[in-house]
This record gives structure tokens, C-alpha cells and sequence, in this order.
């Protein structure tokens, strides 16, 4: 399995080498670092080239971070039948650039792309029908982001004056609390200097 | 003189018993045949992703029931393995087959509950009488295992939870030895039945082509004739020591997928009878105490045990850097979990891959050009359960 991967990162680094800007294998798996614009390109390539044949999009991952100057990332997750491969595409893009879609390529994209759009407000060029997927008609910003809260802003429920649903904003009884369990000892910085120079000291 | 037609929306659902959920389907019609079907979901979204970012490993793990709830544990299996694969996690080998066994179980109760539901959409209402018996006896074996006969949180990273009485293997290799004559019954309603062939056969037709461009993947996929599954093609736990064959469709219509289902069931309960005749002893967790908790006993004699215990169920265990994907063939299809650890107690992103989504996502073009009574026969077929699709 490694063996073979190896060699699919070396053929598609070969091929491919101006628009990968990074590859690597990590727990048994193929992940290759592309830039938004070169998305398309590379993906034609990976369908229809004969040592890839990932012909099909099995989903599609947006990721957040938000203190990273390219604050999104996306993943696609690609599978072949053929090579009984898998390959991880990752592109990093900051929030006011937009990715090109996929649908033209995989039809199955389209309801992914609308969910990644959903959940974290990407725009994805050249989409047939970008709406909301997953959230209630009319829902404001996009749930997924990490400075969403968890909570949310507005609660539905039944009104008996006004016989009919409402929103409102939401009201807690008690303030969402979310603990910091992380043990003090483990975390704290010197601690894991002592112990990486451990680890090191073992290596060598 | 030309004819002036005008097409009629009909909104389908959200509550409608064919819709299997709550799934508002929003039609076009030109007289009785469909032109566009536009689905709406996300009527049972409930942010299990969100929710899970906000968990530790422990807490996260009965989310992954909620999704298909018609086959709990293979959903649980996914998240296990995930995290399993970052931690590099050694499972004990009896616990491999006990996950097995409980996998092969959720896809007879979700095959059941698709093939007598398919039935009942299009007339037949004895098949789900029949079939709802069965899911009961195994329902009971979930809830022999861990407590609860739906929501089961069984499968822990590490092992499973607890360890199977030894009367429960018997019932289990009993049921097996019955259940075929059940799935007898079953076809004896419905495979040669001519209302059910005349609503099935030519209905909701996939190419081999089409299916693969719409991701789709289990049954969907093998009743188009394409040899895929992911217990044989990319083998985790025990299924390459597992002697099992694999139903494959001709034409892939809905009649292909229903016979592909009851020959699955078959081969199911013969994992389970290999699974309970190779079942070796030994412990069904990890023994790594960082990642397991004690044993009950252990608490009241090692301070290390109490230790462990209180860690374990506060901070829970962390998980090293970094992404991984990994997908099983749950009974709708692969169900993957993408799980990103920043190395913390928490899953930074967990996303969930639902079969059920992509399959969902054709139905316009699998139902384009059919009758509206076909709706439900093609929903039917695709197998649709919200829990997994809206997450």
C-alpha cells in the first residue's frame, strides 16, 4: 500500500510539479497541497490520467482557522476503483477569494459544494445553484466557522398568542460552560520541551 | 393546433410516510410525469459536526448513533477507527470480532428495515410486519451488549465497551441458524411477486458511469455492477480472515438493489456464524490505561486505576497532530469520518461523510421522465434515512 502511494506522489509531483505546492504521506495516506486557481487543472488531471483514475469525488471538507492568513481550507477527498487509491487534496485560501466549482467535473460536487458554502460561507465560481443546503430557510451566517457559537443567535419555538412559529433571540437559562479540562501539567510549555528533549534523546 | 401544457409543482413531504423522514421533495409535474425534483433537506440538522468540535473523543462517539439510526453501530465503527488510526491504538482481537459481529447485525436490521419499507411504499404491507419481528430479536442483542437497543455508544477507541456474555453468542448463532428461513419468507412475498416486479423492474435505472459520477457507493453502486466494497477492496478489522461473497447488480434498476439487499442479508449471517465460531478470548480493550478506563475492581485497590478513571473522564485522552480518513461500507454505503486533531482532547473538524447525501443528491436525475407513483419506489430503493443525510 505505502509503496505504492510513494510512487503516485512521485508521478503526480513529476507530472504536475509547477502547481503542487507541497505532498505528503501521513498515516497511510496521500495528501497534496494545491493552489485554489490551479483546482481544476489538477483535479482533470487526477480523473482522467491513467496512474490516477480517481474517478470519483467522495467528499469534499472545509476546514477554519481562524488566526491563519488563509483562513479556509478545503479538502477533497478522492477515491479510485481502478487503483483501489485514495488521495487527499487540500487548498488553502483566505475569505475573499473564490474557488472554481466542480460540478462541470462531478456532478455529486454540486450538493457538496452548497453544504461547504452553507456552513461556511465560500463562494465557489461557476456553481449552477448555490443556496443553502443544510440550514433552516432564511438562516443567518454559517454555523461551521469557529467564531460561530455553538449555542447559535436565534431559537425557534411555537407561539400560543401569535398561533404560529417564531424566532427570537436565544435565551439560556443557564450560560453555555465549557470547561477547560486540559490538565495544567501536561500542557504547560516547559513540560513538553522536557519531554521532546526526552524523545529526542531516545531518537539519537 | 398545438396543445398549451403547463406544469404543476407538488411539494412532497415534509411529513409524508414515503418520504422516509422528513425530506420535502418539490416536484414538477407535466401531467404524471416528473420533470424536476428539487429536494430540500435539512430538516433534521442538528450541527453533529459542530457539536462534535465542542466534545472530547468520549463525549463525540454516541453523536455518530444519531446519524443512521437504523444502523447505529457501523456509524460508531467509523469514528472509532478514525481515532484509533491517529492514537495507533493496538484493538485486542476479540474485540475485533465482536465489533463484526454487532457491524453485520446493524446492516441485517438496516437491510430489513429497506426491503419491507420499499414493500410497503409500493403496496405490499405484510413484508414490515414480518421483517419488524426480526429487527426486534436483534435489537435486544444490541441491548444485551451495551444497555440500549438503538443509541448503543458500544464501540469505544480502543476496543469495545464491554465484553459479551456467552448466552448472548448462543442466541446470536441461533438467530442465524433461523434467520435464513426468514429471509425465505420475505422473498416468498416479494421477489417473484408481479406488483412488486411491475414497480421495481426499469425503475430508477444508474449506468456504472452515472453511479460513479455521482459518488455513489454501496449498494447503489454494486446494483449498477460495479464490484466495490469496502470490506473486501480496502479490508479493516477482520473482514480479509471472513469468507464472504459479494451481491452484484446486472441492470441497476430498483429490483437489482432489492435483491442485491437480501442476498447482502445472507451473506451477513454467514460473517456472523464465522465470527462466532472463530471468536477467540481475550480482553475487548485496549490495555493502554492513557486511552481505556479501569476495570471497576481496580478503582477501589490502585491509586493509578482512580487516577486514570478521573483523567479519562474529565480531560479524556488526547490525540496526537494530525488528518485522517477513514471510510467503512456501512449498510447504505461508505460512511466516512475525516477527522482533523490539533492535538488537543478535542476533534478540531470532524466531517462526516453519509452515503445517503450523494445518493439523495440524484434523485433528480434518477427520477426525471418517471411517474410520480415512481417517487416513492426510487426513494425507497436509495435507501434514505434523515439522521445520516441532514447530520
Amino acid at each position: 500500500m505505502l509503496e505504492n502511494l510513494k510512487k503516485l506522489e512521485k508521478k503526480i509531483n513529476g507530472e504536475l510539479a509547477s502547481k503542487i505546492s507541497n505532498s505528503l504521506i501521513q498515516y497511510d495516506e496521500l495528501i497534496i497541497e494545491v493552489q485554489c486557481e490551479d483546482l481544476i487543472h489538477v483535479v482533470q488531471f487526477l480523473r482522467s490520467n491513467e496512474n490516477c483514475k480517481f474517478r470519483q469525488l467522495i467528499d469534499i471538507a472545509g476546514v477554519d482557522y481562524p488566526e491563519d492568513e488563509k483562513r479556509f481550507h478545503l479538502i477533497y477527498l478522492f477515491l479510485s476503483h481502478e487503483k483501489n487509491t485514495r488521495i487527499k487534496l487540500i487548498t488553502k485560501f483566505n475569505i475573499d477569494q473564490t474557488v472554481q466549482s466542480l460540478t462541470k467535473i462531478f456532478p455529486s460536487a454540486n450538493w457538496m459544494e452548497r453544504e461547504v458554502f452553507d456552513m461556511y460561507g465560500i463562494k465557489f465560481k461557476n456553481h449552477p445553484d448555490l443556496r443553502r443546503i443544510l440550514t433552516d430557510y432564511g438562516f443567518k451566517g454559517h454555523p461551521l466557522r469557529k467564531d460561530f457559537p455553538m449555542t447559535g443567535f436565534n431559537e425557534v419555538r411555537y407561539s400560543e398568542k401569535e398561533k404560529k412559529v417564531i424566532y427570537e433571540p436565544v435565551k439560556l437559562e443557564q450560560n453555555y460552560r465549557n470547561f477547560d479540562f486540559e490538565s495544567p501539567w501536561e500542557g504547560t510549555n516547559y513540560i513538553k520541551e522536557i519531554k521532546n528533549l526526552e524523545k529526542d534523546d531516545k531518537k539519537n | 393546433m398545438t396543445k398549451k401544457t403547463k406544469t404543476m409543482s407538488l411539494n412532497f413531504g415534509p411529513q409524508h410516510p414515503a418520504a422516509h423522514g422528513v425530506l420535502r421533495l418539490i416536484l414538477e409535474l407535466d401531467g404524471e410525469v416528473v420533470e424536476k425534483a428539487d429536494p430540500h433537506i435539512g430538516l433534521l440538522h442538528r450541527g453533529t459536526e459542530k457539536l462534535i468540535e465542542q466534545k472530547t473523543y468520549t463525549q463525540a462517539l454516541p453523536y455518530f448513533d444519531r446519524l443512521d439510526y437504523v444502523a447505529p453501530m457501523n456509524q460508531e465503527h467509523a469514528f472509532a477507527l478514525a481515532a484509533e488510526k491517529l492514537l495507533e491504538v493496538e484493538v485486542p482481537i476479540r474485540a475485533k470480532y465482536i465489533r463484526v459481529i454487532f457491524c453485520e447485525i446493524g446492516r441485517i436490521l438496516s437491510h430489513i428495515l429497506n426491503v419491507t419499507t420499499q414493500a410497503l411504499d409500493v403496496g405490499a404491507l405484510t413484508p414490515s410486519l414480518w421483517g419488524f419481528e426480526e429487527r426486534e430479536t436483534l435489537m435486544t442483542f444490541y441491548e444485551r451488549a451495551s444497555g440500549s437497543r438503538l443509541h448503543a455508544n458500544y464501540f469505544r477507541t480502543g476496543g469495545v465497551h464491554q465484553d459479551i456474555p456467552l448466552k448472548l453468542v448462543e442466541d446470536i448463532e441461533k438467530f442465524c441458524r433461523s434467520f435464513p428461513k426468514i429471509i425465505d419468507d420475505l422473498e416468498g412475498l416479494l421477489t417473484e411477486n408481479r406488483i412488486f416486479k411491475q414497480r421495481n423492474v426499469d425503475i430508477g435505472l444508474v449506468t456504472k458511469q452515472e453511479a460513479l459520477d455521482h459518488s455513489f457507493s454501496g449498494v447503489m453502486l454494486r446494483g449498477s455492477g460495479v464490484p466495490w466494497d469496502l470490506r473486501r477492496s480496502q479490508p479493516y478489522e477482520v473482514y480479509k480472515d471472513l469468507d464472504f461473497k459479494i451481491p452484484i447488480g446486472k441492470n441497476g434498476d430498483c429490483y437489482d438493489r432489492y435483491l442485491c439487499r437480501i442476498e447482502e442479508m445472507r451473506e451477513s449471517v454467514k460473517i456472523i456464524l464465522q465470527c462466532i465460531e472463530k471468536l477467540p478470548k481475550g480482553p475487548v480493550k485496549s490495555i493502554d490505561g492513557k486511552i481505556t478506563p479501569p476495570k471497576r475492581d481496580d478503582l477501589k485497590q490502585s491509586m493509578e486505576a482512580l487516577i486514570h478513571h478521573f483523567k479519562l473522564f474529565t480531560e479524556g485522552y488526547r490525540v496526537p497532530e494530525g488528518n485522517v480518513y477513514t471510510a467503512v461500507e456501512a449498510p447504505k454505503g461508505e460512511f466516512g469520518v475525516y477527522l482533523i486533531s490539533d492535538g488537543s482532547n478535542k476533534p478540531y473538524r470532524c466531517k462526516i461523510r453519509a452515503p445517503g447525501f450523494s445518493h439523495l443528491q440524484a434523485m433528480d436525475y434518477l427520477i426525471r421522465g418517471h411517474m410520480l407513483a415512481d417517487v416513492p419506489a426510487v426513494l425507497g430503493s436509495l435507501d434514505i434515512v434523515f439522521g445520516e443525510v441532514d447530520r
